[in-house]
Parts: structure tokens; C-alpha cells; sequence
């Protein structure tokens, strides 16, 4: 269905599916590390930034493909998680520490970013749009559809992957109890630091399609710290540690924030309004479904069947 | 097959173990009692990884396994439960125990199969599918007790999995101690209820104030005048 769907709709509207998709797509690269694992990172714009700016700079300065850049993008995003996750977790900052960590992270690539004139400074990166697929370019908003949802389908099946092994199940134990965890043989350091590997690396990734799809890039956006709350919040609503929860979140936000931007942005005096309409959500799922828009369903699901 | 020489810790100004030492045997089961803050946790938490000791050597099956992390030691033979229970309140029943159980089955198929095995010899088959936050506190010891035993362990350290029990249900703990330990299993237990130490232990080890004040059988201890000093004061003059 989701296949045939561009067939049907505006531009327009595809446009917002892509919106949809590609922040699923972020929220379940997320939702590895953040829900299943329950290590809360909130910086993760500092993956999408650094897989972007270096598909990018691989493509203005040396010509290679973005589709080969956004893989050299995630391995070094992965590299950056690898990092941040080793000084996190080595050294047992939990909790609200762990988020102070990756925020500070993510505000060190933004502001060095800023500064350092060959990545562009505070201005950023320009690409020229071509349409030539080679450069990930496309004349028809419709490829950008088919790439995003390709996109939120390989990471789903990846975390369903991830799900079903021992690496899953090592996971839950660790966002339930670490010291339990520690205590019936889960060697904890390491399934965390390989949740935050593939979690960084799928984001990085994931930086490629921002760049080539918005054809811009500015520090303040793309590591800023609301660009990692537009990722976390997702899976959030939805329900973080579950499969759909990423997608029944961003289905729930992104064409709301889209309607947000559309509706109050425009004029300019209602500018941020869709923020306040996230801090409503958010503060609502905390308080009527905790565990998210996933696991209230399916209780709700159960109920009318027993 | 654990030998504990010389243990020492402190926290702070607090010397809480001091120059501990006993063993424990193949298939044995052995006590450790003592009084409230004798410090029969802190020991426990220094054999299994949980906390480093400051001095002395903790050897099992031969090798020494002081300063290795909670998991290492675990997936050398040696699992313990927690005091207070820390089950993983979202996670079922069966899901509790498997994590236990995929340190030897990587398969998470094998290691349900094998975790519900151990449910069914600690009796919680039943409530397989229920959060572990649903069950009663007898049942959560019952859960923490199958989670350490799916990991296989030949030494088990049981820190007060009777405590805050009726007696049928004490007495079902008791029981299923036994039977474990007749499958080869050795144990260490802190106890408080004072029939079950005695009943279960061959070897009974007291301590106050950290360190080792008696040793040996369960009636010659009981009868120890210096664990009767520990626990009820000393004899007037």
C-alpha cells in the first residue's frame, strides 16, 4: 500500500511522507540505544550532523558519491558513538549525566563546526542541485519517498533483528536493572557500547539523506540540540523499546508539526508554535500512556478481543 | 572450591570486613550468619564483583577472581541473588530468567526452554507470562533464586531469600535449597531465620563487625559463647 501511495498523492503530500518516514527512520536508530537499551541520549543530532557534513564534504571536495559517503558518514558517526559511548558508560554515568554528556557532545561538533571555515563556518554547505542520481539528486520527490521508506524498513528490520537475539533480550535486562543484569552474566559494558555503535550508525547514515535531500547544511540545525528532540520525541510517543513505536510516532507528529509550521510558521508571529504543541503531547503520554502510543494500543487491542 | 584469604574493605572511616577468611567446599553448604551490619552483604558483594576489596584474595576453582567484574564471575559458576529483590519489573516471568539463562544458551529459544525448566523446580511455571512486578514477595525470592540457577552456577550465594516469609513458605525455600544443593550445587547463605541456617548448613561462619568470631558445625556454634555474646550482649559479671 505504502508502495502505491505516490501514485495517488500531491507533491505535496509526499513531501510529508517523506517528513514521516525519514523521522522514523531517525527515531528507530535512536530507539536501539535510547528505548531498548534505556540509554538516554539526547544528542543524537551529532550523528546526522556528522554523517552529513561528511557525505557532503566527500562529495563537494572530492567528487565520491553520496552513496558511498553516507556509509564513510555513518562508520565515522559510529566511530563518535564508540567514543561518547565508551566515556559514558566506562565510566557509570547514568541517567541524567548521560544526557548532559551527549547534549555536550552534540554542542561541540555544532560550535566547532561553526568555526572552522573549511566545513563552511556558521554559513554551512550549499549543494547544487543537479538531479543527477549519482548525487542522490532526483528530479521526482517521489525517489526521496521510495529512498526514506526504504530507509525506515532496512532499520526496522534491523531492531526486529536485534529483538529476537540474545543481544535483545541482553538489552531489556540492562534498561530494567543493570546490576541485575551484571549478576546473571551480562557483560553490560559491552552490549551498550555495540547499541550505541549501530544506534550512531544508522543516524550517520541517515545525515546523507538530510543533506541531499534539504541540498543545505547549517551547523545550528543540524547538530542542534531541536533536531535531537525531534528525534527522540518520536519513539517516545510512540513507545520507546518497541518495534513500531518510532513509526506510530512520527505517523502521530510529523504531519502535526508539518501542520504546525504550516499554519502558525507562515506569518512569522506564530513562529515555534508546533514546539509548544510537542511540550502539550509530551506532557499528555507521560501522563495517560507512559509507555507510549504502542503498548497503549495493544492493551486497548487486547481488551476488546478477551 | 572458594577459598577466601584475608579479606578487607572499608567505606570511609567504616572498617567493614576485616581480614575474612573461610572456605567453602565442593557440594557443601555453609552459613554465614552475624549479626544486623556484621557485614555478611559487603562480603558477598566482594565475592561476586560487585564490590573490589581493598585487601586479600578471593580463589575458586583455583583461580583467582579477585577484581573481576559481576559478570566474569558469574560466567565462572558463581551467581548470587540480591537482599532486597531486584527482579526486571516489565519483563515477564519467563523473560527474567531466560537473561539468566542465555549466558550458556545463546539461542533465545534454548535458553526459555531452559529457563522453564527452572521455573517449573522453583514453581513459578504458572505465572510464566506475568510481569515480574505482579508477583508477591515469596514468589519475587522464588524469581530471584531460578534467575541465578539459570545461569548454571556450581556455587550459589543466597543473601536472606527467607526473609519477611510464612513458614509454609520458608519452608518451601528450605526444601528447594536442599534440592538444589543434592544436585551438586554448593551454597553460601545469609540467613537471619535461624531454624533454616541450621537445618540447611553443614558449616556454619560468624562474623560481627567483619570479622570471623566462630566456625564450624551448627550445633557447636549455637552453643559458642561468643556468638551468644555477638547477638544477645555479654553474659553480666
Amino acid at each position: 500500500m505504502l508502495l502505491a501511495l505516490p501514485m495517488v498523492l500531491s507533491s505535496y503530500l509526499v513531501t510529508v511522507f517523506v517528513l514521516i518516514f525519514f523521522y522514523a527512520y531517525l527515531g528507530q536508530a535512536w530507539n536501539i540505544v535510547g528505548g531498548y537499551a534505556g540509554q538516554l541520549s539526547a544528542g543524537h543530532a551529532a550523528f546526522v550532523g556528522v554523517g552529513a557534513y561528511t557525505a557532503a564534504m566527500l562529495s563537494l571536495s572530492a567528487g565520491l558519491t553520496p552513496w558511498v559517503g553516507m556509509f564513510v558518514g555513518g562508520a565515522l558517526s559510529a566511530a563518535l558513538g564508540a567514543v561518547i559511548g565508551y566515556l559514558g558508560f566506562r565510566f557509570g554515568l547514568r541517567g541524567f549525566y548521560f544526557v548532559l554528556l551527549t547534549v555536550a557532545f552534540a554542542e561541540m561538533c555544532r560550535i566547532v563546526t561553526n568555526n572552522v571555515e573549511a566545513l563552511g563556518g556558521a554559513v554551512g554547505l550549499y549543494i547544487t542541485f543537479t538531479g543527477n542520481p549519482r548525487q542522490f539528486q532526483f528530479q521526482d520527490t517521489r525517489a526521496y519517498y521510495y529512498i526514506a521508506l526504504g530507509l525506515m524498513v532496512a532499520a526496522t528490520v534491523v531492531a526486529a533483528a536485534i529483538e529476537r537475539r540474545r543481544f535483545g533480550v541482553y538489552l531489556s535486562a540492562i534498561r530494567e536493572d543493570e546490576g541485575a543484569a551484571e549478576a546473571v552474566g551480562v557483560p553490560t559494558l559491552k552490549y551498550k557500547m555495540l547499541a550505541m555503535i549501530v544506534s550512531s550508525f544508522l543516524t550517520g547514515v541517515g545525515g546523507t539523506f538530510y543533506a541531499f535531500y534539504l541540498f543545505s547544511l547549517q551547523p545550528n540545525t543540524v547538530f542542534g540540540i531541536p533536531l535531537s528532540v525531534e528525534i527522540i520525541i518520536r519513539p517516545i510517543v510512540g513507545g520507546a523499546g518497541t518495534l513500531f513505536g518510532p513509526i506510530v510516532g512520527s505517523f502521530i507528529l510529523s504531519p502535526l508539526a508539518e501542520l504546525a509550521r504550516f499554519y502558525f510558521a507562515a506569518s512569522g508571529y506564530w513562529a515555534g508554535v508546533h514546539l509548544i504543541v510537542y511540550g502539550l503531547l509530551l506532557v499528555a503520554v507521560v501522563l495517560f500512556f507512559p509507555q507510549g502510543a504502542v503498548p497503549w494500543m495493544k492493551r486497548a487491542l487486547g481488551r476488546t478481543q478477551a | 572450591m572458594l577459598d577466601v584469604a584475608g579479606l578487607d574493605k572499608h567505606f570511609g572511616g567504616l572498617h567493614a570486613v576485616k581480614g575474612l577468611s573461610f572456605r567453602v567446599g565442593e557440594g557443601e553448604i555453609v552459613g554465614l550468619i552475624g549479626p544486623n551490619g556484621a557485614g555478611k552483604t559487603t562480603v558477598f558483594g566482594l565475592l561476586s564483583g560487585f564490590l573490589h576489596p581493598d585487601a586479600g584474595q578471593v580463589t575458586f576453582h583455583g583461580r583467582s577472581i579477585t577484581g573481576l567484574l559481576p559478570h566474569r564471575v558469574n560466567a565462572l559458576g558463581l551467581a548470587r541473588t540480591f537482599q532486597i529483590v531486584r527482579p526486571f519489573p516489565h519483563l515477564t516471568v519467563l523473560r527474567n530468567v531466560t537473561v539468566g539463562a542465555l549466558s550458556r544458551h545463546a539461542d533465545p529459544r534454548e535458553a526459555a526452554r531452559k529457563a522453564l525448566a527452572v521455573l517449573e523446580e522453583v514453581g513459578l511455571a504458572a505465572k510464566r507470562d506475568q510481569p515480574a512486578a505482579s508477583l508477591t514477595l515469596a514468589e519475587r525470592k522464588r524469581l530471584e533464586l531460578a534467575r541465578a540457577l539459570a545461569t548454571e552456577p556450581t556455587l550459589l550465594l543466597l543473601d536472606e531469600v527467607m526473609a519477611g516469609l510464612n513458614a509454609t513458605e520458608t519452608e518451601r525455600i528450605v526444601d528447594l535449597v536442599g534440592a538444589i544443593n543434592r544436585r551438586g550445587v554448593a551454597v553460601l547463605l545469609i540467613e537471619h531465620v535461624m531454624r533454616a541456617v541450621m537445618s540447611l548448613s553443614q558449616r556454619i561462619v560468624v562474623i560481627n563487625y567483619g570479622e570471623l568470631i566462630a566456625e564450624g558445625r551448627p550445633e557447636a556454634v549455637a552453643s559458642d559463647p561468643r556468638v551468644i555474646e555477638a547477638y544477645l550482649g555479654a553474659a553480666p559479671a
